[in-house]
């Protein structure tokens, strides 16, 4: 599985993705959170082991983020390797994301 | 046995003996037989009857079993038609010979009655596999070749949208896959009524047809709002407002867009999720990479976008590159990306300006990267404004009813002046004038410099020789924000009086502010004497028009046209 997700006991849902974070991890990303019976408290995407994002990756972290409550919504991205990094400072999705 | 399981079975066999005795076989097992005595028989049933497995003997007279699976295969073209070998031979070579010939199989003398249906049956599941895979073929190549078709008819919509702009200016060079539209990368440009330029380079989220899509409104907007004079701001804050409603919300576009004034020297900047883009000094150097600062235009809601513009001053020669994903991500065999830094070394060792692209993609090439289909690059010089000619205007009405004698007066206050443009409102309303459309460009320019002049230096109160040099430039714009949102009071008037004259008419602008006035001999003086960044508003303002003059201490501008009717 290149999309694995973990949902806490508190309601945080982790969402691990690995490899080419792009359109073919679509259905999986999505399924991840929409499967669930409700909307977790607060998401945490791990990138550690992504090692591309593309705009389509871009894309499916903005329809999470409207599932989450749009500006309300609690979305934090966790162990962003520095290619990564760079696509989401051009894209400032830091002005969106808390990304660490 | 349903009837599409039963399969017409070719024997070709010259002993008669086995003739019957495997017609009898076969039939039993519920299938139909056509006979044949030698290779040539076999051929012409064939050939007559298309039956969907056939079984030959090796030696035959007349022609061959060899001979006339050839020539059955050769009949049969993509469709598999199983070829079994009845044989005796047992030596390796012969056995050879059958496959090399185009047998599927053999089936060795004495028959067997279990193993022959057994065969038949492996056979037909081939026969079928290879029907569906020629059926799904056809299928794909009919789709493919439909979807090419709608791809053209789309592309041709567009391209007439998309090439009414001036992307074949003398000052531009371009490089975009004929198909980019496809790939959501998009290149526009198109003058203002005043002359300058506004550039966009864009790349919508995705591929194919939804990246296409928004591409319409997003050229519409940018077309439509550049011709009636708004600037970088209102068309940005249009194109993301447009895109936000109409688009999913997983879908937006990176996009840098440029206003690149001939006459002022200037370029305004927005960048929001493209590469850096760069201004190339002629005289050299460092390229000035124009970085993104803001997301991407659909994905902030109206009340959340920022549409600050960086305002930076050019020489004639200098360039701006401009430059989608494509390039910085080409990634060679090791997935290293090609990024920012080596086209930066390409951008400083580059000698002739008209070999860029070439010597981009000559260092994409020798990175080893593959080949990508949507690299997109402009290059765009800084010219003496003259040497551009702008397109003639077009209108839909006569000018027959136009209106020849009125007179008009507004007072924009503070948050007003926060907020609204003016200026393609009041240049709508001149348009009416017929005489005065061929000098739209003109009138613009003059509109947009007092109008800027009121504001900037009148009732903000800024310095323009801040401007003396590309930090202070910078600074003067931060600064233009910071007190235009700051703005509590102040007021800028704007008449505008027609009147008809003998043969023609005339307008007067007059532009009025809450400043403090300048010293209107000075500063005047020292754009005779063509100094520095400041003072060029003015001289262009006289350049324009027939008479222009400062009262009341530099608080109020009077600018006249006049013009003659060509009746």
């Amino acid at each position: 599985m290149a999309v694995e997700s973990e949902l806490s006991q508190d309601g945080k849902l982790t969402i691990r993705v690995k490899g080419r974070f792009d359109f073919g991890r679509h259905m999986e990303f999505r399924g991840s959170y929409e499967r669930l019976q409700s909307v977790p408290r607060c998401v945490v995407v791990d990138l550690k082991e992504a090692t591309y994002l593309d705009s389509s990756a871009l894309g499916m972290l903005l329809l999470l983020r409207d599932h989450m409550g749009g500006d309300k919504s609690q979305v934090s991205m966790v162990n962003v390797g520095s290619d990564v990094r760079k696509i989401l400072a051009i894209s400032n999705f830091d002005k969106l994301f808390d990304i660490s | 046995m349903s009837s599409q399981d039963v399969l017409t079975v070719l024997i070709a066999e010259d002993s008669a003996t086995d003739r019957l005795l495997l017609a009898a076989i076969v039939q039993k097992q519920g299938h139909q037989v056509l006979m044949a005595e030698n290779g040539e028989q076999a051929v012409a049933l064939f050939a007559a009857q298309r039956p969907h497995l056939v079984l030959l003997d090796a030696l035959m007279p007349v022609m061959d079993g060899f001979e006339a699976a050839r020539t059955i295969k050769l009949l049969a073209g993509e469709t598999l038609v199983p070829v079994i070998f009845l044989t005796s031979l047992s030596e390796e070579e012969a056995l050879v010979r059958c496959l090399e010939a185009g047998g599927d199989d053999f089936l060795a003398k004495p028959y067997s009655q279990v193993i022959l249906a057994a065969k038949i049956k492996a056979m037909e599941r081939m026969r079928r596999l290879q029907a569906t895979v020629l059926e799904q073929r056809d299928q794909l190549a009919h789709h493919h070749r439909h979807l090419l078709n709608e791809q053209r008819v789309a592309k041709a919509v567009f391209d007439k949208v998309a090439h009414a702009g001036c992307l074949d200016s003398p000052n531009i060079r371009f490089l975009q896959s004929p198909y980019a539209l496809f790939n959501g990368d998009l290149m526009l440009a198109a003058f203002t009524p005043s002359g300058d330029m506004h550039v966009l380079l864009g790349d919508f989220t995705g591929h194919g047809l939804p990246a296409a899509v928004g591409a319409m409104p997003l050229a519409e907007v940018f077309y439509g709002m550049t011709a009636k004079g708004y600037g970088l701001a209102e068309t940005l804050r249009e194109m993301n407002a447009k895109l936000k409603r109409i688009l999913p919300v997983d879908m937006f576009c990176c996009a840098v867009l440029l206003n690149v004034s001939f006459q002022r020297r200037t370029v305004e900047v927005w960048n929001g999720g493209m590469p850096d883009a760069y201004l190339l000094r002629a005289t050299g150097g460092e390229p000035l990479p124009l970085v993104s600062h803001f997301l991407p235009l659909g994905v902030l809601p109206p009340e959340q976008f920022d549409d600050h513009t960086q305002v930076v001053p050019m020489a004639v020669g200098d360039r701006l590159f401009l430059l989608s994903d494509g390039v910085v991500d080409t990634r060679d065999e090791n997935e290293q990306l090609f990024g920012a830094e080596r086209l930066r070394q390409v951008l400083i060792a580059n000698q002739v300006p008209g070999q860029l692209f070439e010597d981009i993609q000559a260092a994409l090439a020798h990175f080893g990267g593959q080949p990508r289909d949507d690299v997109s690059m402009m290059d765009l010089c800084m010219v003496e404004s003259h040497a551009l000619s702008l397109p003639p205007l077009t209108y839909t009405d006569s000018g027959q009813s136009s209106p020849l004698d009125w007179s008009l007066h507004l007072e924009f206050r503070a948050e007003s002046l926060k907020r609204f443009n003016p200026l393609p409102f009041l240049l709508h309303l001149l348009q009416e004038i017929h005489g005065l459309r061929v000098r739209s460009g003109e009138l613009h320019s003059v509109l947009s410099e007092l109008y800027s002049n009121a504001l900037e230096h009148g009732v903000l109160a800024l310095d323009s020789r801040l401007k003396r040099d590309a930090c202070g430039f910078t600074e003067y714009y931060r600064e233009r924000n910071r007190r235009l949102q700051a703005l509590q009071e102040g007021y800028i008037r704007v008449g505008l009086q027609v009147e008809p004259l003998a043969s023609g008419g005339r307008l007067t602008i007059e532009v009025e502010d809450s400043g403090a006035g300048f010293d209107v001999e000075s500063v005047l003086g020292c754009s005779r004497a063509g100094q520095g960044f400041f003072g060029r508003g003015l001289s262009l303002i006289r350049g324009l028009s027939q008479q222009a003059q400062w009262l009341d201490g530099g608080r109020r501008a009077c600018v006249v046209f006049v013009w003659v009717s060509e009746a």
